[in-house]
């Protein structure tokens, strides 16, 4: 799923190939999209069913956002292509502060 | 090549969204824009987590009397949808079509002002069915400042599809505004990341108790 500049030195066959990879890429997208609307169907499903218990009901949907997050990521936002290594670092490094975060507010703050 | 060189579905290149210097600075400076706006949202969460429910007195709706299942699933589906239409017009850009790129920002932009109509029917109906405002509780204050921090940034996304399909709609697909077109459907698709994690731990959480 590489998009790189190709050259063959023939631009006719150059673009049928490419016009076939970005078919097929496109295909990968359609499936990712329903793979996420899957996800949360099961996230609504989980918190609308009456069986189950907070306890489990929570980890859970945040885990199904968490794939689905790195569905959106990886696919949509293409970080599976090349040459994505400078945007995972400042994507992680925000992540790492942000989880930080989050752990201080809920943990070292109280009422 | 040049930015400002016309182009032919021969010549077009296969990343035309990094084939300049512009593009590539623009690429990078995005993502590390996308890594700051990770950490804004962070803290807004963090915040939302630690005041949420925290309410004056006991007549005060709690996020479990508020929240909604249909309207957020509907919420839900939009956006997400919305993210794939932009998926299709960066698709098209890639093949090297104009028009049919300019139809799928135009089928996004319909679908998200649907999203933003949504979410200011949501809000009228806390502050009016519920006395739930930005000034009553440390509860509405933070959640307000979260989600509607969300829906500014969709308001913002809307306002520069548009303003690119208006200022390009005649100049065509060049290598000039391919990457802006790209970088702007990067942030369309953040938007819908950020809504993950809002219809997650606000909505199903807040429902769940």
């Amino acid at each position: 799923m590489t998009n790189e500049q190709l050259n063959s030195g023939n631009p006719k066959v150059d673009i049928e190939y490419r016009r076939k990879k970005n078919a097929e890429e496109m295909r990968y997208q359609i499936i990712t999209f329903a793979l996420m609307i899957f996800l949360t169907l099961v996230a609504f499903v989980a918190v609308g069913y009456e069986g189950f218990s907070a306890s489990f009901a929570v980890p859970f949907i945040l885990v199904l956002a968490f794939v689905q997050v790195a569905f959106q990521l990886y696919y949509f936002m293409h970080m599976s292509h090349k040459g994505h290594e400078a945007p995972a670092l400042f994507l992680y490094s925000g992540v790492f502060v942000g989880f930080i975060t989050v752990l201080a507010f809920m943990t070292v703050i109280w009422w | 090549m040049q930015a400002e060189e016309k182009f032919t579905n021969e010549t077009w290149p296969a990343s035309p969204e990094k084939q300049t210097l512009e593009a590539k600075n623009k690429f990078l400076g995005f993502w590390f824009f996308l890594g700051g706006e990770t950490v804004l949202f962070a803290s807004l969460f963090a915040t939302y987590l630690a005041l949420k429910d925290k309410v004056p007195n006991s007549e005060m709706s709690l996020a479990k009397d508020l929240f909604e299942m249909p309207l957020v699933f509907a919420m839900t589906m939009i956006l997400l949808t919305s993210s794939l239409t932009s998926v299709y017009a960066m698709y098209h850009m890639k093949n090297f079509n104009f028009g049919k790129m300019q139809l799928w920002i135009a089928i996004t932009v319909l679908l998200g002002l649907v999203f933003l109509g949504l979410e200011i029917y949501e809000f009228n109906h806390y502050v009016h069915e519920f006395g739930h405002t930005f000034t009553s509780s440390a509860f509405g204050s933070a959640f307000y400042t979260l989600v509607g921090f969300h829906g500014a940034h969709v308001a913002f996304g809307l306002m520069w599809f548009i303003a690119l399909m208006i200022r390009n709609g005649k100049r065509g697909l060049n290598l000039y505004n391919a990457p802006k077109y790209y970088v702007a459907s990067l942030y369309w698709h953040f938007i819908d990341v950020v809504w993950v994690f809002i219809f997650t731990v606000v909505y199903l959480m807040g429902m769940v108790g």
